[in-house]
């Protein structure tokens, strides 16, 4: 059971590291990008656009969210 | 050789010395306090693990996913690390958390190697396995990185060449200078690195979400690849607004000041 604790956290330290927000910003920006794409039809070069951007902001408030904890 | 292969060439070396100072910390805080044997037997078994790791998964990945699949995956995860890393450049910069020093954390290491309790005569597990652990870390990034780098430009032979360069390097000054390579401006290095791993994986994640779509292939960005020269643009904006506000507010610092004397391990 030991062995599969550190597995699992080894996994999560390389993958996830410090701060879980930044991932999870990342998966929810790449989902809305995904529904974008597969639900609306839009052409690639604007998903593109507003994927990238979701990206961004969802940086933006993973560290923002930080901060405010930090202070 | 080409620009674009030249490109590789360095941002593979430059990404790859972070990486392999932090393993060279820690194997030499292990081999210098407890027993080399056992440190080396630690460092070979994760070499020859992550060569397995790379062999069985790169053929997996590349023979049974389609090239979108493996974009969403890889660029997915090099997009975390990279804005991991920008992360940690943003805090260090405004002064909100401790520069990476390894000279503490090579006193740490050494520290906690000698609470383990004594060394066997014989083989010395705790060695061995925080070595091992350390060499595989950080050589996972290293292989993430490579194959990015290396598939993005279609010349993962460059890739590897920088990366092996870079090993080299590391491995030269660590032998000369016997000790913790503190000199090398790691923290710099990383904010580029960094820079360099969000603009690659945001581009490729966002690509790969064509696998998704209809065609089940790649979505094409405005202006083709010039649009990671775009968005490492972004990202240099947005990380230098984060620094600057983040150093004129309550509790931070002017960036251009020097990083404060208390250190502490990431």
């Amino acid at each position: 059971m030991r062995v599969l604790s550190e597995f699992g956290k080894f996994w999560y330290d390389l993958i996830v590291g410090d701060d879980w927000k930044i991932a999870a910003a990342v998966v929810v920006a790449l989902a809305l990008s995904a529904l974008l794409l597969t639900r609306t039809g839009t052409p690639d070069q604007i998903v593109a656009v507003v994927g990238g951007t979701l990206v961004v902001l969802g940086f933006c408030v993973s560290l923002i969210l930080d901060l405010r904890h930090k202070d | 050789m080409t620009t674009a292969a030249w490109a590789v060439l360095v941002a593979t070396y430059v990404a790859c010395v972070v990486e392999a100072v932090e393993a060279t910390t820690i194997i030499m805080a292990m081999g210098f306090t407890r027993s080399w044997r056992s440190t080396w037997s630690g460092v070979a078994t994760a070499l020859l693990a992550l060569a397995v790791v790379t062999t069985v998964f790169g053929y997996a990945l590349t023979s049974w996913l389609p090239e979108a699949a493996l974009q969403l995956a890889i660029g997915g995860l090099l997009l975390v690390f990279g804005l991991q890393w920008l992360r940690k450049a943003i805090l260090r910069a405004s002064h909100r958390k401790s520069i990476h020093d390894e000279e503490k954390i090579f006193r740490e290491q050494q520290e906690a190697a000698r609470l383990a309790g004594d060394q066997p005569d014989g083989f010395d597990v705790f060695s061995f396995m925080v070595s091992l652990k350390g060499t595989f870390l950080e050589g996972m990034e290293v292989v993430f990185i490579v194959i990015t780098f290396g598939l993005n430009a279609h010349n993962v032979p460059v890739a590897v060449l920088g990366a092996c360069a870079a090993v080299i390097t590391v491995t030269i000054l660590a032998v000369s200078f016997r000790k913790p390579l503190a000199m090398i401006p790691e923290n710099t290095m990383k904010y580029g690195v960094g820079l360099l791993l969000a603009s690659f994986g945001t581009f490729w994640a966002i690509e790969g979400l064509g696998v998704l779509g209809n065609r089940h292939k790649s979505i094409a960005w405005p202006g083709s690849d010039a649009a990671i020269l775009v968005l490492l643009i972004i990202w240099f904006l947005v990380t230098r607004v984060f620094i600057v506000a983040l150093a004129q507010s309550p509790g931070g610092a002017d960036p251009r000041t020097p990083a404060p004397t208390k250190r502490t391990v990431k």
